[in-house]
């Protein structure tokens, strides 16, 4: 679940205002599409989920963690809520598939038996099985985004947030991604995606907040009609 | 956890090995200053060993006049403190050792008692000279002492300096050491910032990403160290044994590598040990912070 009241958000050293008075929120079990053009402050919000970056003023609540007032140290807690996803898929390279699904468990101090019980599941979930022991270079794009998106399951999170996961896929393999967010969605997880692509949004009948110049200026289930790519 | 740093530096093979050789190079090059340096004191102390003090014993006191008497001076000479060794030495053997040195002819007409009965005394350290002769003088029985305080006004000039230079030399190195030390370790976890972006987001504790960088700070530390101490036995015994070819071995007293072996051994280790855990934690605390 994520709650933003009035959220305002300034970069110390540029002196942007990225956000400005926020108010939005997401239940648990949504699908949420978060759409606008570049340098509307998509990123910025995804950062304050994340905690990245901490709010100037309002209220940011993720998972039941008030991230105005979360302690450094306690973020690890909060994080292990979220699985995220990024358009550059972030996978190690000299780690295989298996490698690099497993990492997540590892560093959250999951079992070996755990790991070898869980890892497979998830490969398999994604479409990856057989896939292991491949390097993520010797795979494709949207192959490699589905380590990715395995790697983000892999903890059980109660929220996926995806930042523009589709951004370096042709339209097939990206409406590919689409359907496999709508399962693990229907398999009880929140799924929030950052995205800009219009058809891909309006061929799901989903809930789309838009925003822009730091404003939330549509929030509904009409689709992706309330503003034009710039 | 600590798997993942060996894991690490198998997985990283060329930074591993850029580390412990600089490690290395930094650990020969200042160990070769202070080695250096160690012999150069080394081989002054052994000379300033060799500088003389005699000390004449009284012949007007009639308790040390006759040849036993004045043995019996030499415990309470030895005695004193910074004095190593006195040896004595009758007028009749001073006599002879002037005959030889000198010649036979001057001595023509003039019998041993102008000489007198005295002790070759050798100290420990030649910066108490002064006070080791004013004792030495204030002992009843001694007449009168003979030291060469501008000698050893030269030794201490002459240590002073190697010493200053060395450490002078030592300090900069240090720091140019630490300083490649630093950027090393730097670029080594520049490679690994999306590695460390990625544990941050999948939750890990900063204890947890830190820990793995701790263990190969600390294993290529000790690798570093304890190269680097094999390198510098052979290149120590290789210059020593030229030296010791090319001049005449009792001019240059060198130390044998075997007896400094051990505290060597500890030193590089406990440098290797500090840069590599100080290095792998400073390197990724930029890391650290989102």
């Amino acid at each position: 679940m994520v709650r933003f009241d009035k959220v305002k958000l300034t970069y110390d050293n540029s002196g942007t205002l990225a956000l400005d008075g926020v108010d939005l929120k997401v239940d648990e079990g949504e699908f949420v599409f978060l759409v606008g053009p570049s340098g509307s402050g998509k990123t910025s919000l995804m950062k304050l989920i994340t905690g990245e970056v901490r709010a100037d003023s309002g209220r940011v609540i993720v998972n039941d963690f008030d991230m105005m007032r979360i302690r450094r140290r306690k973020l690890p807690k909060m994080r292990r809520t979220l699985g995220v996803v990024f358009q550059d898929y972030r996978l190690i390279e000299n780690m295989n598939v298996y490698d690099n699904v497993a990492f997540a468990m590892r560093v959250v101090g999951a079992s070996n038996r755990e790991i070898r019980r869980r890892v497979p599941y998830v490969l398999e979930l994604v479409g990856l099985e057989g896939t292991e022991k491949r390097l993520p270079s010797e795979l494709s794009g949207g192959e490699q985004q589905r380590v990715a998106i395995a790697r983000a399951l892999v903890n059980n999170p109660r929220m996926i947030v995806a930042d523009e996961p589709t951004g370096n896929l042709d339209p097939v393999r990206s409406l590919e991604l689409m359907l496999l967010f709508e399962k693990i969605n229907e398999m009880g997880t929140t799924v929030l995606v950052v995205t800009h692509e219009k058809e891909l949004v309006n061929a799901f009948a989903k809930r789309v907040i838009t925003i822009n110049d730091g404003h939330v200026i549509s929030d509904g289930m009409d689709g992706y009609f309330s503003y034009e790519i710039q | 956890m600590i798997r993942e740093g060996f894991r690490s530096i198998k997985t990283h093979g060329l930074m591993s090995f850029a580390t412990v050789t600089i490690i290395m190079a930094c650990l020969i090059i200042m160990g070769s200053v202070a080695l250096l340096s160690y012999n150069i004191n080394f081989l002054i102390r052994d000379l300033e060993k060799q500088n003389e003090i005699v000390a004449f014993v009284d012949d007007e006191n009639d308790d040390f006049s006759e040849e036993d008497r004045a043995r019996t001076l030499e415990p309470i000479l030895e005695a004193i403190p910074n004095v190593t060794d006195a040896s004595f030495v009758s007028r009749r053997e001073a006599m002879e050792n002037y005959m030889q040195k000198y010649d036979k002819d001057l001595m023509e007409g003039i019998d041993e008692t102008v000489f007198r009965h005295r002790f070759i005394i050798h100290i420990d350290n030649i910066e108490k000279l002064a006070e080791t002769q004013s004792a030495l003088e204030n002992t009843p029985g001694i007449a009168k002492v003979r030291a060469h305080q501008d000698y050893a006004d030269t030794f201490i000039k002459f240590r002073n300096i190697i010493t200053a230079v060395a450490v002078v030399l030592m300090a900069i190195l240090v720091f140019v050491s630490m300083f490649i030390m630093s950027n090393t370790i730097k670029l080594a976890t520049f490679s690994r910032r999306e590695e460390i972006a990625i544990m941050k987001m999948v939750g890990a504790s900063n204890g947890f990403i830190r820990l793995p960088f701790v263990v190969e700070g600390l294993v290529l530390g000790i690798m570093g160290g304890g190269l680097g101490f094999l390198a510098q036995w052979g290149l120590y015994d290789l210059v020593t044994k030229s030296v010791a070819e090319s001049l005449t071995g009792e001019f240059l007293n060198t130390v044998e590598f075997i007896r400094i072996a051990p505290a060597v051994l500890i030193i590089y280790l406990g440098i290797g040990i500090v840069i590599g855990a100080f290095g792998g934690v400073s390197a990724i605390r930029n890391y650290l912070k989102v």
